[in-house]
């Protein structure tokens, strides 16, 4: 059996990725799900949280939030919301939307609507993750 | 017969508009180049999108046990939101009139539907506004630099409508760009959603229920229509802008090379004239 499979993942604004790869790891709705060669035709939804997978020995990692993967014998396409290369998150950044969010979470007296701001939290705590391990 | 001045200061006139247009040309140039680059980038999404959704519709259609999605619901059209994406600016040629043509035409040929008019861009704004048309919404400066989160809260809102049943169905009339000499008005219906069919759905495990499924990815469906086709008028407007431009270049050189030979000709006839006024004083003289 082949030892690797075609990874697409792609936002509405552009393609991210497109590449064979020999593992990988995304994260589904309900909890984490690992894909390696050969896997059944799978569909999911995606929640938020890091994505990584190994091509040639070298391990990559993605933030993501929101979406969803197609899984097929010999290809994965992910459809990300919103993704993010590690190498290209801005860490202060998502640091600094990670604080704001939280406080948001903390205060309702700031009128946001508490569930977009634990949406908001979880997506700048990916992008956090994500860019750490790199 | 005007004199020499009067010629030459229009070939000065003639010759900044010429320039102004040739720098319009090379600046929509390079617009278009990076609109397109958005569209062809956004494709790979929109086909992905296509194809998750069609597996996942037929994976519900065999499923009898759930009712028909709300955005899915077929009404008769009484209530239209009719969204009109036209450009911020004019001097492209017909594109803007043509979008405004589109709309005229979908209303003569929806005689029964009371239409709402949703606009995107000042032109198609500008013109609905002052005619005192049914305007629900207007939209304006989103062109310059289309941003997938501004045009998905125009499309939710949209959605929310329909589901409402505030409006029966929707509408978009926009160019798409074809070529760069050729934009074609298209009239898509974005609600209810059409869904498309396959003749071999793949059976896939499900994470989720395919219904729940599908209650997500309609609404990503129904926004991605509408920011492909923004990313689609956008790469038209700048193509058909260039296009215009070209020409008026070219007209402007046409007419500078006309003046510059009507000007020799004065200036040859003046010159004629003196002469012969010379020779003929002399001849009197003598």
């Amino acid at each position: 059996m082949a030892d690797s499979f075609d990874l697409e993942i792609a936002t509405p604004e552009r393609l991210l990725v497109k590449e064979q790869v020999n593992e990988l790891q995304i994260p589904g709705k309900d909890g984490y799900l690992g894909i390696l060669p050969g896997h059944a035709a799978l569909l999911s939804e995606l929640g938020t949280g890091f994505l990584s997978y190994t091509c040639g020995g070298s391990k990559r990692y993605l933030s993501i939030h929101g979406g969803f993967v197609e899984v097929l014998p010999g290809q994965v396409r992910v459809l990300a919301n919103v993704a993010e290369k590690a190498e290209e998150i801005d860490i202060e950044h998502a640091r600094k939307d990670l604080q704001q969010a939280q406080e948001q979470v903390m205060n309702p007296a700031l009128g946001v609507d508490p569930a977009v701001a634990l949406d908001a939290m979880a997506a700048a705590q990916a992008r956090i993750d994500a860019a750490e391990k790199k | 017969m005007p004199s020499l001045i009067d010629i030459r200061r229009r070939i000065r006139s003639v010759k900044n508009t010429q320039q102004i247009t040739k720098a319009m040309k090379m600046v929509s140039a390079a617009k278009l180049r990076r609109a397109q680059d958005r569209v062809i980038a956004s494709r790979p999404y929109g086909a992905l999108l296509r194809k998750v959704l069609v597996n996942v519709a037929a994976a519900v259609a065999g499923d009898q046990t759930m009712g028909a999605h709300p955005l899915l619901a077929r009404r008769e059209e009484r209530n239209v939101l009719l969204v009109l994406i036209s450009g911020d600016k004019g001097l492209a040629g017909a594109f803007n009139a043509n979008t405004i043509k589109g709309v005229q035409r979908f209303v003569v040929e929806h005689p029964q539907a009371s239409v709402q008019l949703e606009l995107i861009g000042r032109k198609g704004r500008d013109f609905f506004r002052k005619r005192g048309a049914p305007i629900h919404a207007e939209h304006i400066g989103l062109a310059a630099k289309v941003v997938y989160e501004d045009v998905a809260a125009i499309a939710r809102q949209a959605m929310e409508m329909y589901r409402n049943e505030e409006i029966d169905a929707v509408y978009l009339i926009y160019n798409e760009f074809k070529s760069v000499v050729a934009q074609k008005l298209m009239q898509s219906r974005v609600l209810p959603v059409d869904l498309p069919q396959e003749q071999a759905p793949v059976d896939y495990i499900f994470e989720q229920p395919p219904a729940e499924m599908l209650g997500s990815l309609l609404p990503r469906y129904v926004e991605m229509e509408f920011y492909r086709a923004l990313l689609e008028s956008a790469a038209a407007e700048h193509a058909a802008r260039m296009t215009a431009m070209d020409a008026a270049t070219s007209n402007a050189g046409e007419m500078i090379e006309k003046l510059t030979l009507y000007m020799n000709r004065v200036r040859q006839a003046s010159i004629t004239k003196e002469i012969i006024e010379v020779v003929s004083g002399a001849a009197a003289a003598e």
